[in-house]
């Protein structure tokens, strides 16, 4: 184990904790809308937002798969010791997911949730070069009229919301940005 | 603040997890997410479920209101306050509008919300279809399948039996033509603002349930063609403020019966009474408080 796996977790658990969850349940919310997310510095190269994610929101009771790209270096040690999550190799069993959207596909993979629980599915958090609030029209619950969002595809995007009320949900990162998609948003390219 | 307790009393790995729920309350608008509610300081049926909502949402910066019935000066209301003050540090409020979170038990504020707050609901029972159906595994089934013929069936026997629904509080509705939700025990006449530019969270601590609605999310009272939703609502003016687009609250004021309608909204009715307003039985507020 590097050095590196132990430094960069929360400096106040507590408040980090709490201030990062709050814009990450703002984002949810308000699907397109683009915020600033910080409190945790991940090995390289997982973006900051990522790492603040996990941190905020993964324990022992969250099986995560990360990308190939992500889990040779130090990462999957790093959230090891500081969340204690459990990192799976496969997709169907993960809670959470981060990676490269080529990477992560194809999300059918991972779980959608059953009919009686469809919140027993997983979260993608989908590792971007830069987020723009340009790109495909959102339209849904958290959407006043519509928004816009930079994505790295849209079929998918769209497939996934013809799930509802089963599917995924997606957190965008981008250095200390965050967006998210949750399986309500009706996409148009 | 108590620095003996962390931060808005509860342990990270239940907030952890409370978290998790409400993000996934969030994506699947009206579904009840089970959640593991802990044992809080106080009994359930005291908010025990919007309490632990509020902890895993509050943040340092954040200014709380919590009102029971619209009322801010309730034992309700003062002990949660209280409760987060101790706990979290955080700045309290009895205005509406600079609240960044508001708990609520039963009512929502009249003025309307805006985009940076979160309203946190208190919940009894969160199966709008529990008196239908008592078993969860059948209701559980019934939301998978979109089948709540039963519900209508409800209504209808409420316009068979009183000649129109009688149900005037936790009015069914339905959100974004999927789910029905029970909007907690709020009166009837609040459902037409669930459509709000806040953020909805609710909390049933018993029953172990958080749900959500983001904000601009599609709200619909159930009703029939024929005999469409009314929000209902006293007739009169408020005694002391004279709004009549409020919610009242009848008070009886004598022995020979006298009644006085006053908003239920305690910091609504403050706001009109010091902008001059004043209702049929009410003074101006300078020679109230002397």
């Amino acid at each position: 184990m590097n050095t590196h796996s132990l430094t960069g977790g929360f400096e106040n658990a507590s408040h980090a904790s709490a201030n990062a969850f709050r814009v990450a349940l703002d984002v949810m919310a308000r699907p397109g809308k683009i915020a600033e997310i910080t409190g945790g510095t991940p090995p390289a190269p997982m973006s900051s937002a990522a790492g603040t994610l996990l941190l905020t929101l993964c324990d022992p009771a969250t099986p995560v798969w990360l990308a190939p790209s992500l889990s040779g270096s130090d990462i999957a040690d790093w959230l090891r010791f500081h969340t204690g999550a459990p990192v799976v190799e496969n997709r169907h069993a993960a809670m959470f997911a981060v990676g490269a959207w080529a990477e992560l596909l194809p999300i059918s993979d991972f779980a959608i949730g059953t009919p009686e629980y469809p919140d027993r599915s997983a979260t993608l958090i989908v590792e971007m070069e830069t987020l723009e609030p340009s790109g495909a029209i959102l339209r849904g619950p958290g959407i006043k009229s519509t928004a816009a969002l930079g994505l790295p595809a849209l079929t998918e995007f769209q497939n996934n919301a013809a799930l509802f009320p089963l599917g995924l949900d997606f957190f965008l990162t981008a250095g200390s940005q965050i967006a998210a998609l949750p399986r309500t948003t009706k996409l148009e390219g | 603040m108590n620095t003996e307790y962390n931060f808005a009393y509860l342990d990270e790995q239940t907030k952890r997890m409370i978290r998790r729920a409400l993000l996934k309350g969030v994506a699947i608008p009206g579904y009840q997410v089970p959640f593991a509610s802990r044992e809080m300081p106080m009994p359930y049926g005291w908010g025990t479920g919007g309490v632990q909502v509020t902890a895993a949402c509050l943040v340092p910066d954040d200014i709380l209101k919590v009102i029971d019935q619209g009322a801010d000066d309730t034992t309700n209301a003062v002990s949660i306050r209280k409760f987060f003050e101790k706990t979290g540090g955080v700045k309290v409020t009895e205005e509406t509008a600079k609240a960044t979170v508001i708990q609520t038990r039963h009512r929502i504020p009249e003025a309307a919300l805006t985009e940076g707050q979160i309203l946190v609901y208190q919940v009894p029972i969160p199966e709008p279809l529990r008196f239908l159906e008592p078993s969860e595994v059948e209701t559980r089934k019934m939301h998978a399948l979109e089948e709540y013929g039963l519900m209508h069936v409800k209504l209808y026997e409420d316009i068979a039996r009183h000649g129109h629904i009688a149900t005037s509080y936790a009015y069914p509705v339905k959100i974004e033509g999927r789910y029905v939700m029970d909007p907690s025990p709020i009166p009837k006449f609040d459902n037409p603002k669930m459509e709000m530019a806040a953020l909805q969270l609710f909390g049933a601590g018993r029953e172990q349930r958080i749900y959500a609605l983001p904000p601009y999310t599609q709200v619909v009272s159930l009703d029939f063609e024929d005999y469409p939703f009314e929000k209902g609502g006293a007739q009169q003016a408020c005694g002391l403020c004279a709004a009549e687009d409020a919610y009242l609250d009848e008070v009886i004021m004598d022995d020979a019966g006298t009644r006085m309608f006053v908003c239920s909204d305690t910091d609504y009715c403050r706001v009109r009474r010091e902008a001059g307003h004043i209702g049929e039985m009410g003074v101006p507020l300078a020679e109230d408080a002397a």
